[in-house]
C-alpha cells in the first residue's frame, strides 16, 4: 500500500462527490432535516404539559383545593369550558382535538364535607395513550391527596426520583449521537453499495486494474473521504444540535476515534455488499438488508434501553449499535472504559470486514 | 527485430465453449498488429489475457517478454490499454483523468500536451460525460499513452463511431507507431486494418483463419481481379462460348476474371467483335472485406477447418 497513490485517488473520490447534488445532500443537508424533525417532534411533547379541558360544575373550598393539587402536579394544564349539561361534555370532547376531560360535578365539595362518597369523571383516549396516561395520573395523585386530607392520615411512603446518570437528558442529547450514527451508517452504505456494482458493471475496476492502484489502497482512500465527510456532518449536526434546539452533549475528543472507526465499517461493507452482488438491482436489495435494521434498531432515533428485550438483544449484534453507545458514552455518560470497548468491537469488526472485502473483490477474471 | 508479443497455442475455455482455441501468432516491435473478426470470435479474450487481465486455460503468452498474468503489474507500467467501450468517472475531466494517472504512475506527464497529442486539448476541463463518443475514446487513447508504453492494446477503439470520429483516431494510431511503439488493435472493419496494419490475424470460432499483410491475404485467398462492365446477359452467354475465362452474370452487371493483365485485352476485342451494347468498364479486385466475408462464410458452411494461412 503506497500513501501517494491514495493521495491521487482521493482528489478524484473528493470531486466525483462533490461534483453530484445528490450526494451531497444525503450527506449534509439529511441529517440536519432529521434532527430538525425529530426535534420538534419530540421535544414538544416531552415538556408540554396536557391540555386538559375541565366542566367544573361545584364551586366550594374543597374544589379550589383540589385544583391546587392537580396543577401542582404539573402535567395538566386546566382548561375550563363554558357551562353545559354534563351529559354534552363527552360529545364536546370527541369533536375537540385532544379528547381527554375532566368533570368535577356539582356537589363535589359538599360531599367531601360531609364525608360522603362522590366520584369524579376522567375522559380518556385510547388513541392518544400518552395524554390519557398523564392526565390520569395527575387527576388520582390530587384524588389521593384529598383523600389523606379528608380522612385526616399522613402519607408514610413517599418516592424521591432521580435518575440513574448524573443529570437527566432530554430527547434531543440522545438524538445527537443517534444520528451521527446514522449517517456514519447510512452515507456511505447508499453510496458504495451501488457505486461498486455500477464500476463494475461498467467496467472502471478492470481499467484501474491496469494502473498500480491496489484494491486496498482504492478501499483507503474512499475511507478517508468518507471520514472527512463524516467530520464535517457530525460538525453540522452538533451545531444545529446545539445551537438550534439546545442540546447538551459533551464536545469530547472522544468522539473522533468513532468518526473514523465508523466509516471505515460502513465504506467495507458496503464495498463487500456491492462485490458478493450480481447486478446493481441486487446490490441495492442486500445493501437495503444490511442498513434497514441497523437503521432503525441501534439506538438511532430511540435508546434500545426502551425496546422490548428481544429486540434490545437484537441491538446488540448489529454493529451500529456499539458506534452510537459508543459515541452516547462519551458524548452523554461520560464513561471512557464503556466508550474503549465499544470502540475495539467496532475496530475488529471493521479491519475484518475491510480484509473480507479486499479478498473477495476481485478486478480481474480467472 | 525482436517480438513484442508472442503467443503460442493460446486457448482459453468457458465451461465446454472453447472461445480461443490454439491461437499462435507473433507481433516484432514497433508494428502495428491488427486483430479481426466477426462479434464473439474470441478477439475480447485473446486481447485481456494479453493485457492480463483474463487468465488463460492453456498455451505460452509473452508480452515484453512478461507473463501477462503472473507479472500483471510490471506488465501494466510498460503497456497502454483502451477497453472495449471506453468509461470514465462521468464528473472528472480530461485534464484531471491525466493527472490522476500520472500521479498513479508516478511518471511526470503535461495534460495538455498529451490531450493534443490525441486532439482534445479544447475539452480539456469539460466533465466526461459531457463529451462525445469519440472524444471519450481519445480521452482512452490520451490515458493509455501518460506511462509512455512500448506497447499499446486498443480493442475495437472506433466501434460505434462516426466516420469523421473514426479517422480522427486513425491518425492517433499512425501517429503511435511512427513513434515507433507496438500497437496490437482490434478491430471488426476492414477498412481499419487494411489502412493501418502492417499484420492481420482473421479469427474466427477461436481460431486464427488467414494471417499476413493485408495485402498478402486478399492475394492469397481472394479471386483473380476482374473486368466488370455494365451489358445484359446475352453478352455474357456470347462471352462464355468465346473466350476461355469464367464469366459470371448479374443485375446488368458482366464480370470476367483475369488471369494475368493482357487477359483484358482478349476480353475486351471480344467484346468489340460480339457487337452487342456494352458500358462502363472498369477492373475490380478483393479487398479484405471480400476475403474476410468469403472467408468466415466458407468456415461457417465447414469447407475449411482451420488455420488457413
Amino acid at each position: 500500500m503506497k500513501l501517494f497513490r491514495v493521495a491521487a485517488d482521493l482528489p478524484i473520490v473528493a470531486r466525483q462527490y462533490t461534483r453530484n447534488p445528490i450526494g451531497l445532500f444525503f450527506s449534509l443537508v439529511f441529517p440536519i432535516i432529521l434532527i430538525g424533525l425529530f426535534g420538534l417532534i419530540f421535544s414538544g411533547s416531552a415538556t408540554t404539559a396536557v391540555d386538559l379541558p375541565t366542566l367544573l360544575l361545584d364551586h366550594s373550598n374543597s374544589t379550589t383545593a383540589f385544583l391546587d393539587a392537580l396543577n401542582a402536579t404539573g402535567l395538566v394544564k386546566l382548561n375550563f369550558v363554558g357551562p353545559m349539561d354534563p351529559s354534552q361534555f363527552g360529545h364536546y370532547l370527541f369533536n375537540a382535538e385532544d379528547p381527554v376531560g375532566l368533570l368535577i360535578p356539582q356537589g363535589f365539595g359538599a360531599s367531601i364535607t360531609a364525608h360522603s362518597a362522590v366520584n369524579l369523571t376522567v375522559y380518556t383516549d385510547p388513541g392518544n395513550p400518552s395524554s390519557s396516561g398523564l392526565v390520569e395520573a395527575a387527576v388520582n395523585s390530587a384524588v389521593t391527596q384529598l383523600n389523606f386530607r379528608a380522612a385526616h392520615a399522613m402519607p408514610i411512603i413517599g418516592v424521591d426520583s432521580l435518575t440513574v446518570t448524573s443529570r437527566s437528558f432530554a430527547y434531543i442529547d440522545y438524538l445527537i449521537p443517534g444520528l451521527i450514527g446514522f449517517s456514519i451508517l447510512t452515507s456511505p452504505m447508499f453510496s458504495m453499495v451501488e457505486l461498486v456494482s455500477t464500476y463494475r458493471k461498467e467496467g472502471f475496476f478492470r481499467q484501474l486494474s491496469l494502473t498500480p492502484l491496489t484494491r486496498a489502497e482504492w478501499l483507503t482512500s474512499r475511507v478517508v473521504w468518507y471520514i472527512l465527510l463524516t467530520f464535517l456532518s457530525a460538525a453540522v449536526m452538533l451545531l444545529v444540535g446545539i445551537f438550534g434546539f439546545g442540546a447538551h452533549v459533551t464536545l469530547s475528543l472522544g468522539m473522533l476515534p468513532f468518526l473514523m472507526v465508523g466509516p471505515f465499517l460502513f465504506v467495507s461493507l458496503g464495498m463487500l455488499a456491492g462485490s458478493v452482488s450480481r447486478s446493481p438491482e441486487s446490490a441495492a436489495v442486500i445493501g437495503n438488508i444490511i442498513t434497514f435494521p441497523m437503521m432503525f434498531l441501534s439506538g438511532t432515533f430511540f435508546p434500545t434501553t426502551g425496546f422490548p428485550p428481544l429486540l434490545q438483544e437484537f441491538a446488540k449484534v448489529l454493529p451500529l449499535y456499539y458506534v452510537i453507545d459508543g459515541l452516547n458514552s462519551v458524548m452523554l455518560f461520560n464513561s471512557p472504559t464503556r466508550a474503549l470497548l465499544d470502540f475495539a468491537v467496532v475496530f475488529v469488526i471493521a479491519l475484518a470486514i475491510f480484509l473480507a472485502a479486499i479478498v473477495t473483490f476481485k478486478w480481474r477474471e480467472e | 527485430m525482436p517480438s513484442a508479443i508472442r503467443v503460442e497455442g493460446l486457448a482459453k475455455a468457458y465451461g465446454p465453449v472453447r472461445a480461443v482455441d490454439g491461437v499462435s501468432f507473433e507481433v516484432p516491435e514497433g508494428h502495428v498488429f491488427a486483430f479481426l473478426g466477426p462479434n464473439g470470435a474470441g478477439k475480447t479474450t485473446t486481447v485481456e489475457i494479453l493485457e492480463g487481465l483474463r487468465n488463460r486455460s492453456a498455451g505460452t503468452v509473452e508480452v515484453l517478454g512478461l507473463d501477462p498474468w503472473k507479472d500483471g503489474a510490471k506488465l501494466h507500467q510498460r503497456i497502454g490499454v483502451i477497453p472495449q467501450e471506453f468509461r470514465f468517472f462521468e464528473k472528472i475531466h480530461p485534464r484531471e483523468a491525466i493527472e490522476y494517472y500520472a500521479r498513479l504512475f508516478a511518471t511526470p506527464a503535461d495534460p495538455i500536451a498529451i490531450l493534443k497529442r490525441v486532439y482534445l486539448e479544447e475539452k480539456a476541463d469539460a466533465k466526461f460525460d459531457t463529451l462525445s463518443g469519440g472524444q471519450k475514446q481519445k480521452l482512452g487513447l490520451a490515458l493509455s499513452l501518460v506511462n509512455d508504453p512500448k506497447v499499446l492494446f486498443l480493442d475495437e477503439p472506433t466501434t460505434g463511431l462516426d466516420p469523421q470520429a473514426r479517422r480522427g483516431i486513425w491518425e492517433v494510431i499512425r501517429s503511435l507507431k511512427a513513434d515507433g511503439r507496438t500497437v496490437f488493435l482490434t478491430t471488426h472493419y476492414l477498412e481499419e486494418a487494411s489502412l493501418l496494419a502492417d499484420d492481420v490475424a482473421i479469427i474466427h470460432h477461436g481460431k486464427i483463419i488467414a494471417r499476413g499483410p493485408p495485402e498478402t491475404i486478399v492475394a492469397a485467398h481472394g479471386r483473380p481481379d476482374r473486368l466488370r462492365f455494365e451489358a445484359g446477359p446475352e453478352v455474357a452467354r456470347y462471352l462464355a462460348s468465346h473466350i476461355p475465362f469464367a464469366v459470371t452474370a448479374e443485375n446488368h452487371h458482366v464480370e470476367v476474371e483475369l488471369r494475368e493483365k493482357e487477359d483484358a485485352l482478349k476480353v475486351l476485342a471480344a467484346l468489340q467483335e460480339s457487337r452487342l451494347p456494352w458500358e462502363r468498364f472498369s477492373v475490380v479486385r478483393d479487398t479484405l472485406e471480400d476475403v474476410f466475408v468469403r472467408l468466415v462464410g466458407r468456415m461457417d458452411d465447414g469447407v475449411i477447418k482451420s488455420e488457413a494461412a
